[in-house]
């Protein structure tokens, strides 16, 4: 589930609540986004993976994780590099080339074509 | 708000893009209207699929043909399946040119195109959509039908819910592209597959097939949502003990998987897999690698407990009936495409998880959307009177209490999601379950009224009650097994029943042998 809006690194571009199929998010009055339903969250990753600002952070859990979780740790997700993951993976984000381009994964049977998604 | 044009998609998935391009390159005018934000909404936009696409090349083509015919218990069909391969090999190659979607390369040079990342595939629909002057209204979830005095679909309604506001489209013809029902698993991108299309169709007269084939689950590591399971054939299955879990697969040997957990933990680790492939998966699959990452969990080396999260008629293959090419309902002026549709003209009754879907969504949607485009310029302009269609949730017969709209959700998700109750289906717990649904759609006939922002949430309950009720009532007159329809009281495949089953109805659920009479 979504756990973590970073307000250091958030520009309030609103995208966020925009695209969330499930529509957890709210503006708040400081323009920031508010997880205002998070009980909706269907853990897909799509905020995450259209934040132009790797400013979210969505814990594979899809139940609330506790206050005292790595989830809500920024420092440690900055860190450990886990924060903006998704989109340095999926190759989104200014000069980086998409994963798609780069998608050829294992053939699951001898005579079948690589996978590539 | 009130909106009058040609054509109205409703959904914002892979079938209903393809609908709206298809549809506006006919010179209609189209709106799409999804409950979610165009681009991120639906099973594929967050999981990506691999596509049934294969050149044109007769072996090749009849070996893909051939290969699940026995698997779908034979009810699929030759001609719909080969029109289905010849269409997405044009829209697939059209995706890439037009769509400049950047498929891979092979090792040997050779273009791949057996498969879409998902964000990436629907961020590109999204543009080629509003390139194409559709008017895309977001978080717009449509909650009933407009019919005219003939009965034909003559556009919807719903709700607005970031402005707040109700909205009326008024249009020539409607495809409906609404996805298939999961039942808020939380399977992975399936939480606004909630089934609505059916509902919304079913409530104008229309029909539906292959509703048994409804009992999906997908493999996702415990508590978490990822239901991406090609890579669980490199996956050994472990007991708690630590003990190979024998007979467990991911393709053949789920079920092995679902018995044991209903008494017990199931672990799994990917030890098949070498290095290249280990390296490989993640270019291929990086949102299957999410869960690991960031619960430090190496998949390879450290075993995890799974779970099988249910995702209904997403991978299942029962939707709602089409009778003609063009992916026409039974009722005028209303088009069915994508997982909204039943899927058993190309899968018959395995699931169409995968390949099959993303083959059937790209055409079936590309059909719809240009069928509904001449039927509306069929049509003309003249102002139709039209009366709203929707029923339970909406204008109950009695309205004389309150109903619990959360406990509804409750209810279904009891009856549908347990393994012992959906996927290792008995006749005799279908039928006690059908008991709890039939009273839950009692309750909320009568007495479901909802309004404003509360009438999507409303209305999501009511579209799950009905589409519980017309699989298990499906799942009881087919007395034998079939697909993935089996029972553990008739175990076997009876030749008697080799026909699609037609269900229908609300107040009074249906079911028959497809041609049947009534």
């Amino acid at each position: 589930m979504i756990e973590l809006v970073s307000a250091a690194q958030c520009i309030a571009c609103d995208k966020c609540i925009e695209v969330c199929p499930t529509n957890v998010f709210d503006r708040g009055e400081d323009g920031l986004p508010v997880v205002s339903r998070q009980s909706d969250c269907q853990t897909c990753f799509q905020c995450e993976a259209n934040c132009p600002a790797d400013a979210l952070f969505v814990a594979p859990h899809t139940h609330p994780l506790p206050a005292e979780s790595y989830a809500h740790d920024e420092e440690h997700l900055r860190r450990t590099g886990l924060l903006g993951s998704y989109r340095r993976e999926i190759g989104w984000g200014h000069g980086r080339t998409p994963g798609a381009a780069r998608a050829v994964g294992p053939a699951l049977s001898p005579a079948g074509p690589p996978l590539i998604s | 708000m009130t909106l009058t044009t040609d054509v109205l998609v409703v959904g914002g998935g892979p079938a209903a893009t393809w609908a709206a391009l298809k549809a506006a390159e006919q010179g209609a005018s189209v709106v799409l209207a999804d409950k979610g934000y165009c681009g991120t909404s639906g099973a594929t936009a967050s999981v990506g699929t691999g596509v049934w696409y294969v050149p044109p090349d007769e072996k090749a083509r009849e070996a893909a043909m051939s290969s699940r015919e026995a698997l779908g218990g034979h009810l699929a069909d030759r001609r719909w399946m080969a029109r289905v391969l010849d269409e997405t090999y044009e829209r697939v190659n059209e995706l890439a040119e037009a769509g400049r979607y950047p498929f891979p390369t092979g090792p040997d040079g050779t273009p791949l195109r057996n498969g879409l990342q998902g964000p990436e595939y629907m961020r590109r629909q999204r543009i080629r959509v509003k390139r194409a002057g559709v008017t895309v209204l977001d978080h717009s979830p449509v909650t009933e039908l407009l019919t005219d005095a003939d009965g034909a679909v003559a556009g919807a309604a719903g709700y607005r819910r970031q402005a707040g506001q109700p909205f009326e489209v008024r249009a020539g013809a409607v495809v409906l592209a609404t996805g298939g029902c999961a039942f808020l698993s939380k399977a992975f991108g399936c939480n606004v597959n909630t089934g609505d299309g059916a509902l919304l169709a079913a409530e104008t007269g229309a029909e539906l097939s292959g509703m048994e084939f409804s009992n999906a689950y997908g493999i996702a590591p415990e508590h978490t949502s990822v239901t991406k399971t090609a890579f669980y054939n490199y996956a050994t299955f472990y007991r708690a003990d630590g003990e190979v879990l024998e007979g467990a697969g991911s393709q053949r040997g789920r079920s092995v998987i679902a018995r044991t957990l209903l008494s017990g933990k199931v672990f799994c680790k990917l030890d098949l897999a070498d290095d290249a492939a280990q390296r490989a998966m993640r270019l291929a699959q990086p949102n299957f690698f999410l869960t690991f990452d960031r619960l430090g969990i190496n998949p390879f080396t450290d075993p995890f407990a799974i779970t099988l999260l249910a995702e209904g008629t997403v991978r299942g293959t029962g939707g709602i009936r089409i009778v003609d090419d063009g992916c026409a309902t039974t009722v005028p002026g209303l088009y069915a495409a994508g997982d909204a549709a039943t899927r058993e003209l190309i899968c018959g009754g395995f699931t169409g998880g995968g390949s099959h879907n993303a083959a059937w969504a790209i055409s079936s949607g590309s059909w719809a959307g240009r069928s509904a485009a001449r039927f509306a310029r069929a049509l003309g302009r003249g102002a139709r009177q039209v009366s709203a269609a929707g029923g339970a949730g909406l204008r109950p017969t009695r309205g004389a209490k309150d109903v619990d709209v959360v406990e509804i959700i409750r209810t279904v998700q009891a009856e549908v999601l347990p393994y012992d109750k959906n996927y290792l289906r008995h006749g005799d717990v279908l039928r006690s379950a059908l008991r709890q649904l039939d009273g839950a759609w009692r309750s909320v006939r009568s007495d479901l009224r909802a309004e404003g922002a509360s009438t999507v949430t409303a209305r999501q309950a009511v579209a799950m009650v009905a589409h519980a009720r017309w699989m298990y009532t499906s799942a009881l007159l087919r007395v034998e097994s079939r697909g993935m329809a089996k029972r553990l009281d008739h175990p076997g495949l009876d030749p008697a029943q080799h026909h699609r089953i037609t269900s229908g109805g609300l107040d009074q659920v249906w079911a028959r042998p497809e041609g049947a009479a009534a």
